[in-house]
């Protein structure tokens, strides 16, 4: 097949290009040799033209990955430690890099792996890229412009950051979300399934219950923390309280809705074995009701994780997530308390991953996960 | 007692209305009818007419407002109680998260069988239906018509001697819907079960019954009860004999006579 043909992506960063050369220097001071800006400039024309000839769609990809990303990385590092010395050349090659690393995922996504292995890496591949380049940008911009560090500091730095401090992160991560976050979760959620199932089966909690539930709902976090902190102390049980609080009613409201899930056909049947309260309900109900179960699940585990930081900021112990973020920003070490979000993130989105696994295996009878 | 050996359904002067927001509106009435042990009697007419809610009379799932209902000599909630009956629905109502013989299995675990008996029975059901080596799958795996015979099999699984089918083939198309005609023919045959079985299709009703209850909307009532004449061993071919025909035209009067078209 011939794939001959100009992108738009690689035809205007050619064109960036050629207006960053009118523009040179890339900096006010020193900060590129004349040998690595040549360089910079020679990866992506060269890439750009490169990956318009070539046949083959993976080859393509192959050499805009290596363009787009040896020249942000040449521009980056060339940039560090003269920060705000950078003009509008810098900004035009940088533009140029990423529209060759977008022209990669581009040819990425049409390409069909044959075995399975590929097809992973590749949907791998695709939303790492994306994230790289959200941090290259990030640090391009913020110090190509000299942003001031306490405003946002660079990802890099961030990164050195949690390198350097893995001892007190360790230490805050098993505070936070070790005792607090999986203490109120496991908690919360437990205590939210089970009033759901007396509220199912009796009528006068269903009535009275529910609304109360509501209220529960919407108390400001804000407001029960620092009262947690003087019913719990200052250690982790108070912030567990706060998740407790958190997370309890999403799991019983989601769970009451759950329990009317199955068909009228489905609990005629049952009513035609004779079958009791019980067995109804854990032969069809709960298991109709489990995708609703896994929706509370999931968002509670994000839940928890805000209960459980914000709650810190009302007294604890000097050690937990929430308190290293409040003490460092009065420090206006902010670079910490990036590093302490970065981390959150990371623990959050492993949490929800988690759950979501166990929803894939649970729930693979539905619809939505079986696909048709 | 009555002689109760024969009567498996006995119901007198049987009405139910149900009340609705637009008013009562009388499902069943005056409905007197008695079916014997080994007999397939089909229920048919139009939308309306109340031949479901007869079947969910018999199943308990709906309460008579006049009248009286026997089951094997009890009473509808006793014999739903006893599992005197499998209820067959229009929709196969399989659990999607059981495979087909934890489907077929369920009635089983909630009466408490044992596990090896289960196993021998989902096996022996299973054959019944034709289904064997589909045991693992799952029912979203499988095609409506087959969906429908592994809900058959989950009602004869427990093997009570009534089986209430509400219009099951009603949703498969005509090719799909002989074959599981004959099939349950055979089965009738084999279990020598009492089969109350709901439909609207004139056909179907006469090629299976040994007995044709034709009813009639607003009120839900019986209009004709007919006889069938054909032999128990009927072959698909039978329905284009002088007989066959004879009988559907008589269900086909019947139909028209209950019909009212004054609305």
């Amino acid at each position: 097949m011939s794939r001959f043909g100009i992108s738009w992506q690689a035809g205007l960063a050619l064109v960036l290009c050629a207006m960053a050369a009118v523009a040179l220097p890339l900096a006010a001071d020193a900060a590129f040799s004349a040998g690595t800006t040549v360089l910079i400039f020679a990866l992506i024309v060269l890439c750009a033209l490169a990956s318009m000839t070539v046949a083959s769609t993976a080859f393509a990809a192959a050499i805009l990955f290596v363009g787009a990303h040896g020249a942000a990385w040449l521009l980056v590092s060339g940039i560090a430690g003269h920060e705000g010395s950078a003009r509008a050349s810098f900004f035009l090659l940088v533009a140029a890099a990423w529209l060759l690393a977008w022209r990669c995922v581009t040819e990425l996504v049409t390409i069909r792996p044959k075995n399975r292995t590929a097809d992973t890496m590749l949907r791998l591949i695709v939303p790492t890229i994306f994230g790289v380049w959200l941090l290259l940008l990030w640090e391009a911009l913020v110090r190509g412009f000299g942003i001031p560090f306490v405003l946002l500091p660079p990802p890099s730095t961030i990164a050195v950051r949690i390198a350097n401090s893995l001892p007190v992160l360790a230490a805050d991560v098993n505070q936070t979300i070790f005792k607090a976050v999986l203490v109120g979760y496991v908690l919360g959620c437990g205590t939210g399934f089970a009033a759901a199932i007396a509220a199912d089966r009796f009528i006068f909690l269903r009535r009275g219950l529910l609304p109360v539930g509501n209220m529960a709902a919407a108390l400001p976090i804000i407001g029960v923390a620092p009262i947690m902190v003087m019913w719990f102390g200052f250690d982790w049980q108070s912030k567990a309280a706060v998740v407790v609080i958190m997370t309890f009613f999403p799991m019983l409201v989601n769970t009451v809705v759950g329990l009317t899930a199955s068909g009228h056909m489905e609990r005629d049947l049952m009513r035609t074995y004779a079958s009791g309260y019980w067995q109804t309900l854990f032969k069809l109900r709960l298991p109709a009701a489990m995708p609703f179960i896994f929706n509370a699940l999931k968002i509670n585990s994000t839940l928890a994780l805000i209960g459980a930081i914000v709650a810190e900021f009302f007294g604890t112990p000097v050690v937990g997530m929430g308190f290293r973020i409040s003490t460092e920003v009065g420090r206006m070490n902010i670079d910490m308390v990036w590093a302490e979000i970065a981390v959150a993130a990371v623990a959050g989105s492993v949490f929800y991953g988690a759950v979501a696994l166990v929803e894939r295996a649970v729930t693979f009878w539905h619809p939505s996960i079986r696909g048709g | 007692m009555q002689p109760a050996s024969q009567a498996v359904v006995e119901a007198k002067k049987l009405g139910l209305t149900f009340h609705t927001g637009d008013g009562p509106v009388q499902a069943l009435s005056d409905v007197d009818l008695t079916i014997n042990k080994g007999e397939f009697v089909s229920f048919i007419g139009p939308s309306g007419c109340g031949k479901t809610t007869f079947l969910r009379v018999i199943a308990d799932l709906e309460k008579p407002t006049s009248g009286s209902i026997l089951i094997n000599g009890m009473s509808a909630e006793q014999a739903r109680q006893a599992r005197a009956y499998g209820y067959v629905f229009q929709a196969a109502a399989l659990y999607p998260w059981r495979t087909i013989e934890a489907n077929v299995a369920l009635p089983l675990e909630i009466m408490g069988i044992a596990r090896e008996e289960q196993k021998a029975r989902i096996k022996r059901t299973l054959d019944l239906v034709n289904l064997s080596g589909f045991e693992k799958k799952y029912p979203w795996q499988l095609s409506g018509g087959m969906q429908q015979r592994a809900s058959i099999a989950r009602a004869l699984a427990f093997d009570a001697d009534l089986l209430l089918m509400d219009e099951p083939f009603g949703a498969l198309d005509e090719i799909v819907r002989d074959h599981l005609n004959e099939q349950l023919l055979e089965l009738w045959k084999q279990t020598n079960k009492t089969i109350c079985f709901v439909t609207h299709s004139i056909p179907e009703a006469v090629y299976l019954s040994t007995r044709i209850v034709v009813m009639s909307p607003r009120p839900g009532r019986v209009t004709d009860v007919i006889e069938s004449t054909l032999p128990r061993d009927r072959p698909l071919d039978i329905r284009e004999t002088p007989e066959f025909l004879a009988i559907a035209a008589r269900v086909r009067d019947g139909l028209r006579a209950g019909h009212s078209y004054e609305d």
